[in-house]
């Protein structure tokens, strides 16, 4: 009787040169300058923090550099419970953040506040690694944090969500 | 049938390495130019279709981020391929016959420039017995090219004609990549690469992008003086283990060129994909090409090779001899799958 097989083994490895692109590099050396940079569309006026080099609406290849304020509004969030590889210690907030000048909302960590007083609206602001360790990587932002301001009218964001 | 006819074509230069832009610059560019030649406007086009190869970009779903080149908003009707754009052009050809919409656009993009091209072909192979052997893209090319001078009907000097008349075409073509060194006597002097292929008989390594824009009936004749009418559009494949294969000849190319209607009249130019120089040899025999025949006028997969683009480019280089009135009847070809595995024939005419 012959062996049944279940599996073989085949072994595959290729190795990729990645290229960010001219938006994302301008993007990614101006997080490495401590600043976030955006690009505006010049047809619908609309300001995309990280730019990816076409409007994503209007398929035209944006223009204008833009950089916008290091604060914003958080538009949606959510509560991560589930501890997996991540390397801070759950629970901890992912959130949606419209910066001021910006019509795209950016990924990132909220930080500085207990989970369960985050919420929509709320004002937050960038906290950077320190001047040394600036890098071109969203790890140069550590995360963001509630700046105490009034909590943001929900009409200015709901478009954003 | 419903009459439709590509009324555009636009392509970027293919380069060996596209180092700055990212797909989605490079695209953006070609889509709106073709978008512009076409005449029609950007969210009249009544669906979108792409060709191109997430293992080409390293990264899985490329094709979705390269959506952001077209403006899907408001929401679009959108498709893509795993493959060349010829094919992504077929698929916009049969939902133009649905007969709901007009026209349609069809985007292909390709760096290989990233990763190691000759390997990652090898992915494409059986996956249990052939791929973990690793046989290189040109390798598997040189196996075909050596049964066919086995066969005795071409010798390496034919392979070295067909690399010559490509590189002196292309001297004409501002998006080719190689065009100097069409001397056959110092062609046949380069080492082999591969035996028997020199490197003459091996396509460059290209990134690039092209976009065409398709219309039907009345929406063609009213943005485009000449349209170029495809007449007839088959492809057809043959199974995929090369031993059970005749490599020596091309019964998928030759079933879809009689299925295209090539035979149905004369043809004034073919561009065929051919991206080693001994496949130009098997796909004109395929194809009953007639001696007097302008074959691959732009130079062809030898001088520009954008992997998941340059069948697409074959179609558009045809049609837009078509829609220039240098020819009335025109042959394309693509091909996909090692040793033309896969073919793909469209047959375009400017007669009504
Ligand atoms: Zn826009």
């Amino acid at each position: 009787m012959t062996e049944r097989i279940v599996g073989i083994k085949t072994p595959i490895k290729l190795e990729y040169t990645y290229t960010p692109g001219l938006a994302s590099s301008r993007y990614l050396n101006g997080v490495a300058r401590g600043k976030l940079i955006g690009q505006r569309c010049p047809e619908c006026s609309k300001v995309y923090v990280p730019a990816r080099g076409c409007c994503p609406a209007c398929g035209v290849t944006l223009g204008e550099e833009v950089e916008v304020a290091q604060s914003g509004t958080i538009t949606t969030f959510c509560v991560v419970n589930l501890p997996f590889y991540q390397a801070i210690k759950p629970p901890y907030v992912c959130a949606s953040i419209l910066l001021d000048g910006a019509d795209m909302a950016l990924f990132h960590l909220i930080q500085e506040v207990p989970a369960e007083e985050v919420r929509m609206g709320m004002r937050v602001e960038a906290v950077w690694v320190e001047p040394g360790e600036l890098g071109p990587t969203m790890e140069s932002i550590r995360y963001f944090r509630p700046t105490g301001e009034p909590d943001a009218d929900y009409d200015s964001y709901k478009e954003h969500l | 049938m419903r009459d439709v006819a590509v009324v555009s074509f636009a392509q970027m230069p293919s380069v060996r390495r596209e180092a700055q832009r990212n797909e989605v610059e490079m695209i953006g560019p070609v889509v709106q130019s073709a978008i512009e030649r076409s005449g029609i406007g950007r969210k009249e086009i009544g669906f979108t279709v792409s060709g191109s190869s997430d293992y080409l970009a390293g990264q899985p779903f490329s094709f979705v981020m390269a959506l952001d080149a077209v403006g899907a908003w408001p929401p679009i009707r959108e498709s893509h391929v795993e493959m060349d754009g010829a094919w992504a052009l077929y698929e916009a050809w049969v939902r133009l016959q649905h007969g709901d919409i007009n026209s349609a656009l069809v985007y292909a993009f390709g760096k290989s420039s990233p990763g190691s091209v000759r390997d990652l072909m090898a992915l494409q192979l059986d996956p249990y017995c052939v791929a973990p052997l690793w046989p290189d893209a040109i390798s598997l090319a040189a196996l075909q090219a050596r049964a066919l001078l086995d066969r005795g009907d071409y010798s390496e000097r034919d392979f070295a004609e067909v690399a010559s008349r490509g590189r002196a075409a292309a001297r004409d073509n501002p998006n080719s990549q190689v065009t100097g060194g069409a001397d056959i006597d110092a062609l046949l002097g380069e080492p082999y690469v591969a035996s028997p292929l020199r490197r003459h008989a091996c396509p460059p390594i290209s990134d690039g992008a092209a976009a065409v824009v398709l219309a039907a009936e009345d929406t063609a004749r009213r943005v485009c003086e000449r349209p170029a009418w495809i007449r007839g559009i088959d492809h057809r494949i043959e199974p995929a283990a090369l031993g059970v294969r005749d490599l020596t000849s091309s019964p998928s190319a030759e079933l879809a060129a009689a299925n295209a209607g090539v035979a149905d009249g004369g043809v004034d130019v073919a561009e065929l994909h051919a991206p080693f120089a001994h496949q130009e040899l098997i796909l004109r025999d395929a194809l009953g090409l007639a001696d007097g025949v302008a074959i691959n006028p732009s130079g062809g997969a030898l001088t520009a090779n954008p992997l998941m683009v340059a069948g697409l480019i074959r179609i558009g280089e045809a049609a837009q001899r078509l829609i220039d009135g240098d020819a009335t009847r025109a042959a394309a070809h693509a091909t996909s799958g090692p040793c033309l595995q896969q073919n793909l024939v469209c047959v375009m005419e400017t007669k009504q």
